[in-house]
């Protein structure tokens, strides 16, 4: 249990150190804020500017939340299509893989081209970067399932959707959650990328508009706000994550509750 | 139970040949019948025969016991048996229909627990109830109460009455197999396929689940298969003892149990069953040997 405190404290104390240290070395050597700005310029821009950064940020978390959630969506769906079947997963696995492959960023101009600039653009994105992870893994884990346990179901006669709803996606969820912690993130990714391209809104353009104005603490605060969304949700994930998961990392707290 | 009529019932009584005469045996009606079934793993050069040409029958309610040396296929004919693989050649009959056909309810327990790690205890014992009708319907209504109970005490009389909100993996290997044995019990099975269910446990425990089984057994007349490398155990609970030669598996004898019912763990230390334990015994020991020699 003290390790586990002593972790948690040494962790803190890196985060606050590596802020102190840049800190210090922007005052040491002297570097303009157009350069590098100081984390205390940032955070008082931050607090300064915040009723106009607050638009922007509700804007870039809505878009990304819907993108996320129809990119989770699909990639359920589609996942448990090449999962539950050993041919599917084989046929289907080298053109995910072509797909996945492309650079996300380089699809924003067609949807662009497709609907305009604005937020339907930086769905899309924030979508088609989440899909994949989720159905690889989504996939895997209905695909690794240990025939052991759909023996147990198949023996009393259960139905292919009986043997999905009690064992593959029960087994699937661990490689689900890991998934959406990376998903989440990479959906951020997704919108900032087309906001910067494509868009009068969001933190993205707020951004690309700050670093043409050479407001460069400005530029950083979006960082900031970015870097905080995209904590609180992997949190969030986190959390209900270790709620019905715990199962898979035998985490007594799981059992207790 | 709504077990179709067998169309080609009333075979021949299973021999049992009493020394003392027990409680007459009532004549069965055929239950599970393979014929000449052979079954291989792999394809070409590199398949390996588990079983060739098997026939075995079971009557009704009767209890068998499969033993003979490891590998020799004695699981696969479960496996057979519960519709989870397929004869390579050969036919397989439950309740006088093609096997996956029947409307039988079977409860299998695994050499491993099999127990799914996401559910208690209780629910992973109660998992048949929410997929096997007649319970299934129910299922919804039955599961925090009269399910729940059953389960409960189901659970109790394995020795596991505290446990039921556990997760599997927080209890011993032997804690588990017997959450495993209830979950094959609790849904009124009328086939029974055991695959070594007692093999994690003590003596001590493994005999208090004898006697059990024994009674439920009594109680309730399924077909029992059972798997097992314990030849006390397979003498104890089963009306024949089925023993099979090493790979591929083969019936060498089908030696009828005639002891009288109730059994007791006394009953283990007469010498009519040291007598027969030890016949078996011998019999197994050749069967290893002539597969050692070829």
């Amino acid at each position: 249990m003290t390790s586990v405190k002593t972790e948690k404290i040494a962790s803190a104390a890196l985060i606050v150190g590596v802020f102190i240290v840049w800190e210090i070395a922007c005052l040491v050597f002297g570097i303009s804020e157009f350069v590098l700005p100081r984390p205390t310029q940032i955070i008082f821009t931050l607090v300064d500017r915040w009723p106009a950064l607050m638009p922007h940020a509700v804007q870039t978390l809505y878009t990304t939340l819907v993108g996320f959630a129809l990119g989770v969506s699909a990639g359920v769906l589609i996942g448990m299509l090449i999962g539950s079947s050993r041919l599917a997963y084989n046929v289907a696995f080298p053109l995910l893989v072509g797909f996945s492959s492309i650079p996300k960023v380089a699809v924003v101009p067609i949807f662009v081209l497709w609907f305009g600039s604005g937020t339907v653009p930086a769905i899309l994105t924030s979508m088609i970067i989440s899909v994949f992870p989720v159905v690889v893994n989504m996939a895997t884990g209905l695909a690794t399932t240990e025939p052991e346990l759909e023996d147990v179901l198949r023996t009393m006669k259960a139905t292919k959707r009986d043997i999905l709803l009690n064992i593959g996606l029960p087994r699937a969820m661990p490689y689900l959650f890991a998934s959406l912690k990376v998903a989440v993130t990479l959906s951020f990714v997704g919108t900032v990328i087309s906001e910067t391209v494509a868009s009068n809104k969001g933190i993205g353009n707020m951004m690309l508009i700050a670093s043409s104005n050479f407001n460069v603490p400005l530029v950083f605060a979006g960082l900031f706000i970015l870097a905080g969304l995209g904590i609180a949700l992997y949190v969030i994930f986190s959390l209900i994550e270790r709620r019905v998961t715990g199962w898979a990392n035998r985490k007594t707290e799981f059992a207790m509750g | 139970m709504t077990t179709n009529p067998v169309p080609f019932a009333r075979v021949a009584p299973i021999p049992t040949a009493p020394p003392a005469p027990p409680p007459p045996e009532p004549q069965r009606k055929l239950f599970i019948e393979l014929e000449k079934v052979t079954v291989s793993y792999g394809k070409g050069e590199t398949a390996t025969q588990a079983l060739a040409e098997v026939s075995l029958r079971a009557g009704e309610g009767d209890f068998i016991a499969l033993v003979g040396p490891s590998g020799c296929g004695k699981s696969t004919i479960l496996k057979l048996v519960g519709d989870l693989l397929k004869a390579t050649s050969g036919n397989v009959f439950v309740a006088g229909r093609e096997v996956g056909a029947q409307d039988v309810r079977i409860g299998m327990a695994f050499q491993n627990p099999t127990l799914l790690p996401w559910l208690t205890i209780r629910d992973n014992v109660m998992l048949p109830l929410k997929i096997v009708q007649p319970f299934r319907a129910d299922w919804r209504q039955k599961r925090k109460t009269e399910y729940r109970d059953r389960a409960e005490a189901l659970l109790a009389k394995v020795g596991l009455k505290d446990f039921g909100s556990k997760f599997p993996w927080q209890l011993s290997g032997g804690m588990q197999q017997r959450a495993s044995l209830c979950r094959a019990l609790i849904h009124d099975p009328n086939l029974l396929l055991l695959d070594e269910p007692f093999g994690a446990l003590d003596q001590f425990t493994r005999e208090e689940l004898w006697g059990i089984l024994q009674t439920l057994w009594i109680d309730t007349k399924p077909t029992v298969l059972l798997v097992t490398h314990d030849l006390r155990e397979s003498a104890f609970l089963a009306n024949r003892i089925v023993v099979m030669s090493a790979r591929p598996g083969r019936i060498l004898v089908d030696e009828p149990v005639a002891f009288a019912r109730p059994r007791t763990i006394d009953t283990t230390y007469e010498p009519g069953f040291t007598n027969l334990t030890h016949k078996l015994r011998t019999l197994i020991v050749e069967a290893r040997g002539a597969a050692g020699a070829t």
